[in-house]
């Protein structure tokens, strides 16, 4: 039935597959990059994380939302280590990277660093020229070849979308540039070593709408060579970004799903009421 | 998902969700009216009746016209998402057929004009009415569906426009039937051919708004379905 269907709209020239949507995302289809298993995390006596259990799929965008407080931030921190700053916190459970073991004691933290980048809120260049701002991780990992850094530079900063606004003032300093053109800036500075993660934390919310549509469309690209995931309190713009999204609320893991799907018919009455804007 | 019941956080969009649903009713309400009127005037040759059905539609399109609008309003100003984007998505679908409801009341009522003129056999009216009884309670189940987000009852509806479109086509062979008895009867039965093929349209339209209600309600698309293979999409089985 079906193929002769096929047959007699090849016969007549029609290409029914090109005129429809492409395939939808599907989560048991992709390629796990970080999974996160029977994971809680603590602030001294108090929980911050409820038996977490999520796989974030590769070369995909991720965004966590939830209200505040609600533990998105603190997950996102753990994969890249940045809650070992903090005394107090304790962990159980696993976190995964290619299905090695995140805070195994012989991870080394700098090397998670450099194949898990990460971007803040508020853009936080160096105070250097635009030039060292981008070419900082490699002259730490003891590169100093001018080619090879020129070449990183420029690639890094074309990567993300940055080169033909500041090409001619690379020696300039970091600090004279606009908030959205810094925050490109610190993008570019993570993805010159070539990370495998990026993780954005609130990226684009200092930022005006022009400067977040140009974020949006850098995260657009980048998810060819990267894996990436958000947190954001900007739903709309989680939902124009990510291919995925969590939704996470006094920090349990509520729902995880394709991103069309969760805004358009959630699963859960609790996600449902945030999206809407409704009284929990 | 059940469409949600509790409150938004901003009273002014949950006003204006309010504002449109219950002018998706009264909408419903007028072309109801307008079906009861025109069936009236064709089975009573009341040709003033039918002129008054003809003259009111330019109220039905405008209320649709309005209805439209705000929910275009609310896309742009609120970006409604998850059931509020259903429930806007689903009544502009809603309003298109309901507006098609009131264009078909205007053909019924035109062929009532034509009617009037002519002699007025009885029993031939007798199964045009059972067939503008059935749809008109099809039409009635549908609105109140929607009143109600009653999922069930708009499947039900859904099973009754079967029995329309059979009974339709009994209606037709019959109406057939006396344009070869009699060739005198010829212009009158294609016009009560017309209006039966309008009463026809209006139970489809019922049947859309239906669809449209399953859609806001469940957020499953049942549309090009079979009755049975829609149940199964809304219990969440798969389709074999």
């Amino acid at each position: 039935m079906e193929a002769a269907k096929e047959q007699r709209n090849v016969a007549r020239g029609i290409d029914i597959e090109s005129m429809q949507r492409g395939p939808r995302v599907n989560l048991a289809d992709e390629t796990t990059c970080l999974e996160v298993k029977d994971f809680n995390l603590y602030y001294g006596s108090k929980q911050a994380l409820h038996g977490i259990n999520m796989k974030i799929p590769q070369n995909r965008v991720t965004a966590f939302i939830g209200p505040s407080g609600c533990g998105k931030s603190t997950l996102l921190r753990c994969f890249n280590r940045m809650n070992d700053l903090i005394d107090t916190v304790k962990m159980d459970g696993d976190l995964l990277l290619d299905g090695n073991e995140i805070n195994a004691p012989s991870v080394n933290v700098a090397d998670l660093r450099r194949q898990v980048g990460m971007v803040f809120q508020k853009p936080n260049p160096f105070p250097k020229s635009i030039y060292e701002n981008v070419a900082y991780g490699l002259r730490l990992q003891g590169v100093n070849d001018r080619a090879t850094l020129d070449n990183v530079v420029e690639k890094s900063l074309k990567g993300a979308a940055l080169w033909d606004e500041v090409k001619d003032r690379l020696h300039e300093s970091a600090m004279g540039m606009s908030g959205g053109q810094q925050q490109r800036l610190v993008i570019a500075r993570a993805i010159a070593i070539e990370p495998e993660v990026l993780l954005l934390d609130e990226p684009a919310s200092a930022l005006d709408p022009l400067s977040t549509l140009k974020i949006e469309e850098l995260i657009y690209e980048l998810k060819e060579k990267y894996t990436i995931v958000i947190v954001t309190h900007n739903m709309q713009q989680a939902a124009r970004v990510s291919d995925y999204t969590a939704f996470m609320y006094m920090g349990e893991l509520i729902e995880f799903g394709a991103t069309d799907e969760l805004f358009t018919n959630p699963a859960k009455k609790q996600t449902e009421d945030y999206i809407t804007g409704r009284y929990g | 998902m059940v469409t949600n019941n509790s409150q938004h956080i901003s009273q002014q969009f949950e006003k204006e969700l309010q504002d449109i649903r219950s002018r998706v009713l009264a909408l419903g309400g007028l072309v109801e009216q307008q079906v009861a009127n025109a069936m009236d005037a064709l089975l009573t040759g009341d040709s003033e009746l039918a002129r008054e059905v003809i003259s009111f539609d330019d109220e039905v399109n405008d209320l649709e016209l309005s209805i439209d609008e705000e929910c275009i309003q609310i896309i742009a100003l609120r970006q409604p998402t998850a059931s509020d984007l259903r429930l806007v998505s689903g009544i502009l679908k809603t309003i298109t057929d309901l507006e098609r409801i009131g264009d078909e009341s205007v053909g019924i009522a035109k062929m009532a004009i034509n009617l009037s003129e002519k002699d007025r056999p009885k029993r031939n009216y007798r199964e045009l009415q059972s067939l503008g009884n059935h749809v008109r309670g099809m039409l009635r189940d549908a609105l109140d569906a929607f009143a109600r987000f009653d999922v069930e009852m708009a499947l039900q509806v859904a099973k009754e426009d079967r029995d329309v479109d059979a009974e339709y086509e009994a209606l037709l062979r019959q109406l057939m039937t006396y344009m070869m008895e009699d060739n005198r009867a010829v212009s009158r039965v294609i016009d009560m051919m017309w209006s039966a093929r309008s009463l026809e349209r209006i139970g489809d339209h019922a049947h859309n708004v239906c669809e449209h209600i399953i859609y806001l309600v469940e957020g499953k698309d049942v549309r090009h379905l079979s009755i049975e293979k829609a149940e199964k999409v809304i219990r969440g089985e798969p389709l074999d």
